[in-house]
């Protein structure tokens, strides 16, 4: 019997009749916890939120209640609330169901927060390429305001904060909280160094800032009902509430699925949730947290110690499915999209394809990433082309080893963590690139000359 | 304010295992070379420029001395040394400032590897260029790849193709695709040039430096970006393919075109100047000069040069011009027409030989509108030095109005012009006919024409002397080129000129000799010597001109209305 998904964040997304639109949100309880709230003080939403655990839910699992207490409140600056709607990880597609299906969720644990760190305004900086979601929103948003839930004097109090609704243009890069400044102060999406660009201390316009993910934010309405510490009795120490898991590739039924953090493996996820591989095929390897983690081999064992002193060791399907597991097993958790592959897939041109986002997506600003990724496209789109040599793949392994940690932003691993990933648990499939492309080492296909040195 | 010390407050850093003092809060890689004289390799960060972090040359290894956290003691080794806790990444120096315990290893060999990684991805895209661009022998790229890179390419895809050789404005062309991206160019021109010109386009490997849509670079600071830039993206188009920097010669110089005083260095080669480029001077030019001031170089032979003495018109050897120079000025009723753009001892000189013979002086002002920058209302370089060396006492004007009503009212009927077309400064060219006139000076114009002997003299770039600033700063300028042959220093033609008046006293002069004297009778320059004023230069105390409205406004170093007069 499968495990049950608990969906508390996607509870009414899919329930036949439910609609977007505020008459039915609030027939369905809608804005009882924004009323809630107001009627509590703003360090006690904060406290709430640091005592039920929940870690952020865009990739890089920080706790929020951290968060809010990192906000700079000594400067006499405005604080303003971000909600980062621009959902482009490869492999990730939960936020936009959130924000089609049950936008005021949204906007209420926007409020909610708002309210808890006493922003000045609120932004919401959804991806370009989500025109629909964008409407959606503002929708949505028109709709709260003229019921008193969002805008001046919300819920009859003396605490106002508008909204807006601001729309990428299509890059990977604004998803960094920096860059996502940057391009919301109308700016070419530049990463900020940090130090001294901290956005709790010198944030939007050099204002304390604290940005969050949609699901990050849709937490706090429900952390509000039930309480802190109730909240952090759902999943496990360190790993609470629930998460929504995008699960794609070679299973019999990808999609969405909310459970309790730990309540399942990810074994039990692909064979049981999705049904296992398609036509019956053997895993071969899972990407668990998006294609910027490092890509977990099939038959690979995970050994080490817990918390506890208690030891573990995992092959994937014994991975729990929370933030702690996978970083166990050397990857990571990070917007949860789970890339399911089967024997079928030839590794080498699953590099180039991810090595292409990447090379694509990169900014240009510092020269690590800005140089690496396409060096690395370039060289798996040669080896795909037939131009492969056997030095490859410890080449690939080197460049990437020259951009992590030497960047400006976590682009820089996000770019490099799949190459040295892919190399080190599935070298043997670069080096039979090479052997079946029959290339002496040191000639590469079309470039007419030797290497010297 | 009070008697305490205006020292900033100063912190202990260790540098590569070795302590030392620096300024709190002073920027790492300025704070590393001042310190220990050691160069961190950087290409986007600049001093006068906000910092962006975007190259990665400057990564060093970072660690404070750790604490316990349970006392808030510090840790120390088995030694009894503070133990320091390094940083497992590397951190880039240009975002770091100078703090207490500070410790940074500027060659470990993570350093080393992440020198030899970044110059490794700045190259796979260079065009091989070194052979034909201009930047060869003053390229960064080139300057670290020897001492820090790795050695041998292990790229062997295509690169990326670029635009190349484009003319983003009148003076600067941009190829794209040796440009490393450091941005320097960028942030000069929006926040020193203010003129918000250059950006980048496109995405990643492919972002490309370019102009906004329609405009150009065309400011007069445009060409500072080209000695910004590290490497040949922005070249000057003036210089393009003239000559390798390895054969220039740099001479310290200051320019001319305004009382700024920016102080420049000249690079000629075998008596021929191929460029001029700008002197770091943090009291008046910063690292900065504007575009017209670097085509100054160009009088050096323009076609209406004055080369050889005449007399009359014709030809002349140096001695007859003297003699008849000497025979036509014995009049009473001499007078001299002095320059500011001559130099503080040709001042001097020319001061004594007025006394000397009781003639009064007239030195024309030349006004423009100043910029702000680094061009000042006054466009002659040594106003403050007439006015110091006694040959004026009141500020100079645009039109000699006095001159030329005692011109026309007889009083005067023989005049010395040093440097000066007095038909520029209201003198009718009709009235000098009248006059006799002995022209020293650079160029012919229309007060050379007129003249009955005409004795050739040296540009600034020939000649050595000082010039006194719009902020009483006295700034040496040393001989770049030769000059052209058979050509005497103006200090000489006086001195001879006075000798064959039978003046006294005036005799043999060159510029120690001339210093010796001023030291003792100038005011503002007692105890000074050409050889004892610094390469940039010395703030003299100009109280006796506290009253002189001067026309000058602000400039990026100097402000008239809280200018002090304290030394520098």
């Amino acid at each position: 019997m499968a495990v049950a998904e608990k969906r508390m964040i996607l509870k009414h997304a899919d329930e036949p009749g439910y609609s977007p639109d505020i008459t039915c949100y609030m027939k369905h309880g809608g804005y009882q916890m924004l009323k809630k709230a107001l009627g509590m003080k703003p360090e006690e939403i904060v406290n709430e939120v640091a005592d039920s655990g929940v870690r952020g839910r865009g990739g890089a699992g920080f706790p929020m209640g951290m968060k809010m207490r990192f906000l700079d409140r000594k400067s006499g600056k405005p604080i303003y609330l971000v909600c980062n709607a621009d959902e482009s990880e490869p492999g990730t597609f939960k936020d936009r169901q959130i924000i089609h299906k049950d936008p005021h969720q949204l906007i209420e644990g926007l409020m909610i927060t708002a309210y808890a760190i006493q922003a000045a305004q609120a932004f919401i900086y959804i991806r370009g390429e989500m025109y629909e979601g964008a409407r959606m929103l503002e929708t949505a948003i028109e709709e709260a305001r003229a019921k008193g839930f969002a805008g001046a004097n919300i819920g009859g109090s003396n605490y106002s904060c508008e909204i807006v609704v601001h729309r990428g243009a299509g890059a990977y890069i604004c998803g960094e909280e920096t860059g996502l400044l940057e391009s919301l102060e109308g700016k070419r999406p530049y990463p900020r160094i940090k130090p001294p660009f901290f956005p709790a201390v010198l944030g939007l316009y050099q204002c304390p800032t604290l940005v969050n993910n949609v699901e990050t934010i849709c937490n706090v309405k429900h952390i509000v009902e039930m309480g802190g510490k109730e909240y952090a009795k759902i999943g496990r120490p360190n790993n609470t509430g629930t998460r929504i898991w995008s699960v794609s590739g070679h299973v019999n039924k990808p999609g969405y699925y909310e459970f309790e953090c730990g309540a399942l493996t990810y074994g039990e996820l692909i064979y049981e949730v999705c049904g296992g591989i398609r036509g019956g095929r053997k895993l071969k390897a899972v990407i668990p947290g998006g294609s910027s983690s490092k890509i977990l081999r099939a038959g690979e064992r995970f050994k080490g110690k817990n918390k506890d002193g208690s030891e573990f060791d995992w092959g994937i399907e014994d991975i729990p499915l929370d933030f702690d597991g996978p970083m166990a097993a050397g990857s990571m958790s990070g917007s949860g999209a789970v890339i399911v592959m089967d024997e079928s897939t030839d590794m080498v041109e699953a590099m180039a394809n991810i090595n292409a986002f990447y090379a694509h997506e990169s900014c240009g600003q510092c020269t690590p990433c800005r140089e690496g990724s396409l060096w690395l496209r370039k060289i798996t789109g040669r080896m795909c082309a037939g131009g492969a040599r056997i030095e490859d793949a410890d080449l690939l392994k080197s460049v990437a080893d020259q951009m992590a940690g030497r960047t400006i932003c976590a682009f820089g691993e996000a770019a490099s963590w799949p190459v040295q990933s892919f190399i080190a648990k599935f070298k043997d499939e670069f080096v039979a690139k090479a052997q079946q492309a029959g290339n002496a080492s040191g000639a590469a296909k079309g470039s007419g000359f030797r290497l010297i040195g | 304010m009070s008697e305490q010390s205006n020292k900033p407050q100063e912190v202990t850093i260790n540098i590569d295992g070795k302590d030392y003092q620096v300024p709190a809060g002073m920027n790492l890689i300025d704070a590393v070379k001042q310190a220990s004289g050691k160069e961190i390799p950087h290409y986007c960060y600049h001093p006068k420029l906000s910092v962006v972090g975007n190259c990665r040359m400057c990564m060093v290894e970072m660690g404070t001395p750790m604490v316990d956290r349970g006392t808030g003691q510090p840790m120390l080794d088995e030694k009894g040394a503070p133990k320091i806790g390094w940083m497992p990444k590397p951190a880039i120096a240009c975002a770091s400032k100078a703090t207490e315990g500070l410790h940074v290893r500027t060659d470990s060999p993570m350093v080393q590897e992440c020198r030899k990684g970044t110059l490794e991805f700045l190259l796979i895209n260079h065009p091989l260029d070194c052979p034909i661009c201009d930047q060869a022998g003053e390229c960064r790229l080139q300057e670290f790849a020897t001492d820090y890179g790795r050695g041998y390419s292990r790229f062997v895809e295509h690169k990326n193709v670029k635009p190349k050789r484009t003319q983003i404005g009148p003076r600067v062309m941009l190829d794209d695709e040796r440009c490393i991206l450091c941005s320097r160019c960028i942030r000069f021109s929006r926040e020193i040039a203010k003129d918000d010109v250059l950006g980048f386009v496109n995405r990643g490997s492919y972002s490309t430096l370019t102009t906004y849509p329609g405009r150009q670079l065309e400011n007069n600071y445009s060409l500072n970006t080209v000695d910004l830039c590290p490497v040949g993206a922005l070249t000057d188009t003036d210089f393009r393919f003239k000559m390798r920097v390895w054969f220039l010669k740099p001479v310290s110089s200051i320019c001319t075109e305004s009382s700024v005083g920016v102080n420049t260095q000249v690079w000629s080669r075998e008596g021929k100047i191929y460029r001029i480029t700008p002197r770091e001077n943090n009291a008046v030019n910063d690292s900065w000069m504007p575009d017209s001031g670097r085509r100054l170089y160009k009088q050096v032979e323009s076609e209406n040069r004055l080369l050889s003495c005449k007399i009359g018109g014709a030809e002349a050897n140096f001695g007859d011009a003297i003699a008849k120079a000497a025979s036509l000025l014995g009049s009473e009723k001499l007078a001299i027409v002095g320059s500011a753009h001559s130099s503080v001892e040709e001042q001097f000189t020319l001061a004594l030989l007025a006394k000397a013979r009781g003639a009064p002086v007239y030195v024309p002002a030349h006004l423009g509108e100043g910029d702000g920058m680094l061009i000042s209302a006054d466009r002659c370089p040594n106003t403050r030095g007439a006015l110091v060396t006694g040959l004026i006492s009141a500020l100079p004007k645009p039109k000699l109005s006095e001159l030329e009503s005692a011109i026309s009212s007889g009083k005067i009927d023989a005049l010395l012009v040093v440097r000066e077309d007095i038909t520029q400064a209201g003198i009718d060219a009709a009235k000098l006919a009248g006059i006799r006139i002995i022209y020293i000076g650079t160029h012919s114009n229309a007060t050379s024409q007129a003249a009955q002997v005409v004795i050739p003299a040296p540009t600034v770039f020939e000649r050595a002397g000082t010039f006194i600033n719009q902020n009483f700063r006295i700034q040496k300028f040393n001989a770049c080129v030769p000059a052209p042959a058979g050509m005497r220093a103006e200090l000489k033609v006086i001195s001879e000129i006075a000798q064959a008046m039978g003046v006294e006293g005036l005799d043999g002069l060159t510029v120690p000799q001339v210093w010796k004297q001023m030291t003792t009778e100038v005011q503002e320059l007692t105890g000074l010597s050409f050889e004892s004023i610094p390469d940039d230069g010395r703030q003299l105390q100009a109280g006796r001109f506290a009253s002189i409205r001067f026309p000058e406004g602000p400039s990026l170093r100097y402000n008239p209305e809280s200018t002090s007069t304290a030394t520098a």
